[in-house]
């Protein structure tokens, strides 16, 4: 097992064999390697002024992901490479065509944000899998906050760069390729260690033997318990280079989602089930986030907004759990048993995420309710799966994140919703009044109370309409759901 | 002001455009530490009202890493930060806590980190008040003033509201901002001999960030060096409140004689300095059939937070700024400047403006509702007239009146009839979505209302390559200063812009200035580097004039060159024979604001230079099931007199449209009942992210004749005036929601965040 973490950092090979647990990516770039470029705006994955882009092997190609650096474990860079803003071009050189257009269009003022949203549109721009257009490039950059420009001379400068013929860049494969996938790293000492073993029964057989690891999928949390609650975690279990881990498969019946499997990489799979989907996905973190940030994780950390738990309760979907002596699975919803608490033992592993795929007959709907649209966490998450009957509701399963301690079904409001009209407004009152006995919602900074009951009552009503017949052009500020026609201009 | 120009009026992108694009513009953080650099933070109170009964700091002390831990006893000089000098803003609070996330002492250790986990450790023994006073309606109950109320009066506002034809009462709540600068506050001290003390500070004010340093470390003004190369962002934020992190910093190079960096994480950095001001706005209105005012009655009450900081001039500004472009005959303009225990609200982009004016349309708004009238046709009913109706609550009579243009320039552009009446038709079959469309105007008046700030300098030098150093009083903070000074620079002396060296702003270089604030900083720098170059020219005038035998008005700085009588030398080769004619080729120039006369106390006098003008067209939808809102359409018209840089001017526009429209949709700051700031990070406070932003963004500069004043190049300030087209968003939010019930005024408040809009919708039913 080697013990020293390996990566390419621009163009050094960066070997080490001594570094902390939790030790930010952002911190050995900055602090180590002095390389000034990438900045540090909240330190919390929030801002994108961080961001570099990280190269991953996969069937010998390397496909580069902006990430914020700020909230990556260092030794999650094993294998990788890592490219700053001060790689694109050196001092006097011709810049990268991103480069280029965001000086000449004039995309900074005071420049902070600037090496970050360099490093989000040079991602784009080596991608280049998503359409030539402005909703591309939002979505791009949805995870990179500018104060001063508002943003258009930096989408111009996006439409203008990122698309079409692509600039050389040298991309280390073979380099990378010495660093065997098969092979596990771990590094410190049985006190104090960041692992990443190659394989489940590694990963098993470490967490049964060191029951107080801190596991780590994305870091998309575990990073701020280090940075902001400064939490000293001596031991770290990387699952990230757990081989089959993040393996997604579909049947015909059901979608299997490895725990490990990022959003970014489930997307294209959960929005065959249905285009609201897509659309959540897309707005659950930034890109940024998205590229490292797991289904399993955001579930595993039982969050009692979600995104995606209420979503996949209604979905049906069932969990695996693995430890070393053992393997379970069950409905996600009782994984959940209240705030803080989820039915996972001190050695198991969530493991993978089963989803049954949509019938014939079966209508699913959700919404996420947030002060801004993009990157923000939900006041409201709702999810909703109707099955119709001819005209009629047969079975609802109707669930809600930010409405009680743990993402959660309402029992009461699927319980009226049988067998009653799907095109009967009237008949669906009972149903939403007893939302009101399904939740007790909390005031915080996102949302009032009151305003959360009012929005999910709000949000059932329009998804029983949607679902009754009326187009979703007129119920929704957002884009319409494919098919129906937009609010009239 | 038709004359051909090289440099200036012309599109120039940012001086550090391309360093900023590929990570080579340095900011504080990424200076090279000397080495043995120590860090520094700051510890926090966790009360937000009460007294400190023991501070137990040996934890803090033991904690692996830790140099030292400063105190009120290491402070030799004074223990305040306070910008307004009355001593109400410690260094580290002593006895009494006034806010939540109040300094109460500093760590200073090898590593950030350690100094970050050990500030945690600190045991604090505090009697707590059991009801501090947190809100405006807390402090307007408790009666607690941090400034005596102030007021303009003309006439007899309620004997006219009382007699008029119509009338209305009115009033809204108006949300705080946090500046979100993308750097934080940050700032290194570097010891020197005999005492000195150079401080690299983020700054809008490197003058007063020199005063507190010197204050603090009982040494005097020449022994504290204060630099200012860029800021990443500043927004107001770092006008005052940069000063008490850059003198921690220097308190602990003092104790420890090691250069020391504090650089606040971002979480403190929002919980520990102020944001905008929140206000509570009631208001009543007499008014004619077709919605002219006959009078206005109103009081804007605001927040300051624990101390006074720059609440005075924040406020007043509000108040200036409370007819927006509208003429009120009779009126009252009342203001209250409350003290809570909260932190101390300060500067932010429009400096209360943007407040007084949110309040002005309102009642356009308000008006609209009560008439039935279009909101635009009520707006231009009120503007302000060329020859009468032009003098100001405040007695100001505006000279330069542009309004009515710029408006009707936009309404056409933008087709703001034909859409409107698009709309009325969509709000009558839309059940679930509304829509909502405003064109809002912007009057910003441009000086600093407290006059001794109206002055700059600068120092230009030119040295024997004709190469030219500049450096002035004002501050770079991505606004673009510094490339409009060097265009300034550039042009006067006839050379490429690339000949001009744009050095950092120092203490040492140019000394006592004023803040980089107010919007003023190219007219101020400009001109007064225009001084500068203005005297390095007439000694070259003088040498060529003799050299050329010709006259010294025929000397032409042109190309890089200069020449008279059909001969000519390089600018370079100008330089070099002055300088072995033994002639100086360096000066320092300056300027004072001419014009501007405010006296307060008697209410009396120009406060302002001029005004910049501008309109704003915004539409919005709604869903009235949810209270979410997209932003479908943007067209902005702005008065920039002539551009000194166009390019640097729409991104002024533009940026400063989006901030304001962010603080009154997305940017909520929420503080719970014990005082504590619950938004402290981008995860919780939202400013506008790039989806916010519609497709459909139009911006065009005012095609102007140029600034009725002299000034620079006849260009306008830019800085702040265009955050004020945000409230068109803000009101066709309101439009939108009144549309569900005509005649019926919503309780819209300020941020309308989906939970402000359903509650503005609920607001209408009766329940």
């Amino acid at each position: 097992m080697p013990h020293e973490l390996s990566f390419r950092l621009n163009d050094e090979s960066i070997n080490l064999d001594d570094f902390g647990p939790t030790d930010t990516l952002l911190d050995f770039i900055r602090e180590k390697k002095n390389l000034t470029g990438t900045k540090e705006g909240c330190n919390e994955g929030d801002c994108g002024a961080c961001t570099v882009a990280i190269g991953e092997l996969d069937k010998g190609e390397l496909t580069y992901r902006p990430v914020n650096a700020c909230i990556q474990l260092l030794g999650m860079a094993h294998g990788k490479h890592i490219i700053t803003v001060d790689h694109l071009s050196a001092e006097g050189d011709t810049l990268h065509p991103v480069q280029d257009a965001m000086a000449r269009l004039h995309g900074s003022q005071c420049g902070f944000c600037t090496p970050g949203i360099v490093m989000s549109l040079f991602c784009l721009h080596e991608d280049q899998t998503d359409p030539a257009t402005r909703e591309t490039v939002n979505t791009w950059l949805a995870g990179n906050l500018c104060r001063c420009t508002g943003y258009r001379p930096i989408v111009d400068a996006a439409l203008e760069s990122c698309f079409g013929s692509k600039a050389p860049f040298a991309h280390p494969t073979s380099e990378l390729s010495s660093i065997d996938p098969a092979k596990s790293l771990f590094t410190g000492t049985d006190e104090a260690f960041f692992a990443a073993p190659a394989t489940l029964k590694e990963a098993l057989d470490l967490y049964a033997k060191h029951p107080d690891v801190t596991p780590v999928a994305g870091a998309t949390d575990v990073g701020l318990w280090v940075t902001k609650r400064l939490d000293e975690l001596p031991k770290i279990l990387y699952l990230g280079r757990i081989l089959g881990f993040s393996d997604i498969s579909e049947t015909g019946d059901a979608l299997t989602l490895g725990a490990g499997v990022t959003y970014e990489a489930a997307l294209s799979h959960l929005a065959k089930f249905d285009p609201d989907i897509k659309e959540l996905i897309s707005r659950i973190g930034s890109r940024q986030v998205r590229a490292s940030g797991t289904i399993g994780g955001n579930v595993a950390n039982g969050s009692p907004i979600g995104d995606t738990p209420p979503l996949l309760i209604v979905l049906e979907a069932t969990i695996e759990l693995q430890s070393v002596s053992n393997k379970r699975s069950m409905p996600i919803e009782e994984f959940f048993i209240e705030y803080g608490k989820q039915d996972r033992k001190v050695d198991e592993l969530l493991t993978s995420i089963r989803i049954p795929t949509l019938k014939p007959g079966e209508h699913l709907r959700c919404s996420k309710i947030s002060k801004r649209f993009d990157q923000d966490i939900s006041a409201v998450m709702a999810a909703f799966k109707i099955t119709l009957n001819g005209g009629a509701i047969e079975t609802a399963r109707v669930a809600y994140g930010g409405m009680a301690g743990t993402p959660k079904r309402a029992d009461r409001a699927e319980q009226l919703l049988q067998n009653v009209s799907i095109t009967d407004e009237s008949a669906w009152s009972p149903a939403i009044a007893a939302l009101s006995e399904d939740f007790a919602p909390m005031s915080d900074m996102r949302a009032s109370a009151s305003y959360r009951m009012t929005a999910a009552q709000n949000l059932l009503r329009k998804a029983l309409l949607e679902i009754g017949g009326v187009s979703s052009g007129e119920t929704r500020v957002t884009q319409a759901r494919p098919g129906d026609l937009e609010a009239a201009e | 002001m038709t004359e051909h120009t090289a440099t200036v009026h012309k599109a120039t992108k940012h001086d550090s455009g391309i360093k900023h694009v590929s990570g080579r513009a340095r900011y504080i953080d990424d200076v090279p530490e000397p080495a043995g650099t120590l860090h520094v933070v700051p510890g926090m109170a966790n009360i937000a009202s009460g007294r400190i009964k023991s501070l137990d700091l040996d934890p803090v002390k033991q904690a692996p890493g830790v140099v030292a831990v400063l105190t009120v006893e290491h402070i030799r000089g004074e223990n305040d930060t306070s910008p307004a000098g009355i001593a109400d803003d410690p260094v580290f609070a002593e006895h009494e806590v006034t806010f939540h996330g109040q300094a109460l002492f500093a760590v200073v250790a090898t590593n950030r980190l350690a100094a970050r986990k050990a500030a945690r450790l600190a045991i604090v023994d505090y009697e707590a008040d059991a009801a501090p006073i947190l809100s405006v309606s807390d402090a307007l109950k408790a009666d607690s003033e941090i400034l005596e109320s102030y007021q303009f009066l003309r006439g007899d506002p309620n004997a006219a509201i009382a007699n008029a034809p119509h009338r209305l009462t009115s009033g809204m709540a108006i949300g705080g901002q946090e500046h979100f600068y993308l750097e934080g506050q940050i700032a290194m001290a570097i010891p020197g001999e005999d005492g000195d003390m150079t401080v690299l500070s983020s700054t809008q004010h490197p003058t007063e960030v020199q005063h507190v340093v010197s204050h603090i470390l009982h040494i005097p003004l020449h022994a504290v060096t204060v630099e200012t190369r860029r800021m990443g962002g500043g927004f107001g934020g770092k006008e005052s409140q940069a000063s008490q992190w850059a003198g921690i910093a220097a308190l602990a190079a003092q104790v420890t004689g090691k250069p020391c960096k504090l650089r606040l994480d971002r979480d403190d950095d929002m919980i520990m300095t102020g944001k905008r001001h929140d206000f509570e706005v009631s208001f009543e209105a007499g008014f004619e059939d077709d919605g002219r005012l006959i009078s206005v009655d109103t009081v804007l009450a605001a927040r300051c937070g624990h101390s006074a900081d720059l609440s005075l001039g924040v406020n007043d500004r509000a108040m200036f700024h409370s007819d927006n472009a509208y003429y009120y005959p009779d009126v009252r303009i009342k203001s209250h400047r409350l003290r809570t225990n909260t932190v101390s609200n300060t500067a932010f982009r429009g400096f209360g403006g943007p407040q007084g004016v949110l309040f002005a349309e309102r009642m356009m708004d308000d008006i609209a509702i009560e008439t039935g009238l279009d909101p635009l046709d009520v707006r231009k009913a009120n503007f302000y007239g060329q020859d009468d109706r032009n003098v100001t609550p405040f007695g100001m009579v505006v000279e330069d009146n542009i309004i009515d243009n710029v408006v009707s320039q936009l309404e056409e552009s933008s087709q703001y009839r034909r859409r409107r009446g698009e709309i009325d038709l969509f709000n009558q079959t839309s059940r679930f979505l509304k829509k909502g469309i405003a064109l809002t105007p912007v009057k910003f008046g441009i000086a600093f209302t407290l006059n001794h700030l109206n002055q700059a300098g600068a120092l230009v030098h030119v040295y024997t390559d004709g190469s030219v150093y500049l450096t002035h009083a004002g501050t770079e903070m991505g606004q673009g200063l510094y490339i409009k000074v060097a265009q300034v620079v550039a042009e006067e002396f006839g050379i490429d812009l690339d000949q001009v060296k744009i050095a950092a702003t120092v203490t040492d270089k140019v000394p006592n200035t004023g803040p980089t604030a107010a919007s003023s900083g190219s007219d101020l720098n400009g001109m007064a580097a225009k001084a500068a170059t203005d005297q390095i020219k007439a000694r070259m005038r003088a040498f060529i004039a003799e050299r050329f035998q010709a006259q010294e008005e025929d000397v032409i700085f042109a190309d890089n060159k200069v020449s008279a009588g059909g001969s000519s030398m390089t600018f370079g080769e100008l330089a070099l024979e002055m300088h072995l004619e033994r002639i100086s080729l360096s000066a320092s120039g300056f300027y004072r604001t001419p014009k501007v006369s405010w006296n307060r106390d008697e209410i009396k006098g120009r406060p302002f230079f001029y005004f910049a003008y501008g309109a704003a067209c915004s539409e919005v939808l709604i869903d009235t099931l949810t209270g979410e809102m997209k932003v479908t359409a943007v067209d902005l018209l702005h008065d920039v007199g002539k551009s000194l840089n166009p390019a640097v001017d729409i991104g002024q526009i533009e940026g400063g449209f989006v901030q304001g429209m962010g603080w009154l949709t997305t940017e909520e700051l929420v503080w719970d009942d014990q005082g504590r700031l619950r938004t402290h990070a981008p995860s919780t406070y939202k400013i506008p992210s790039a989806s916010d932003v519609p497709e459909h963004f139009v911006t065009k500069l005012y095609e102007s004749a140029g600034n009725q004043e002299d000034t620079i190049y006849r260009s306008k300030a830019v800085g702040e005036p265009p955050l004020m087209h945000g409230i068109s968003v803000f009101s066709a939010i309101y439009q939108a929601v009144a549309s569900i019930k005509p005649g019926v005024k919503p309780q819209l408040n300020a941020p309308a965040t989906p939970e402000a809009i359903l509650s503005a919708i609920a607001s209408m039913e009766p329940s």
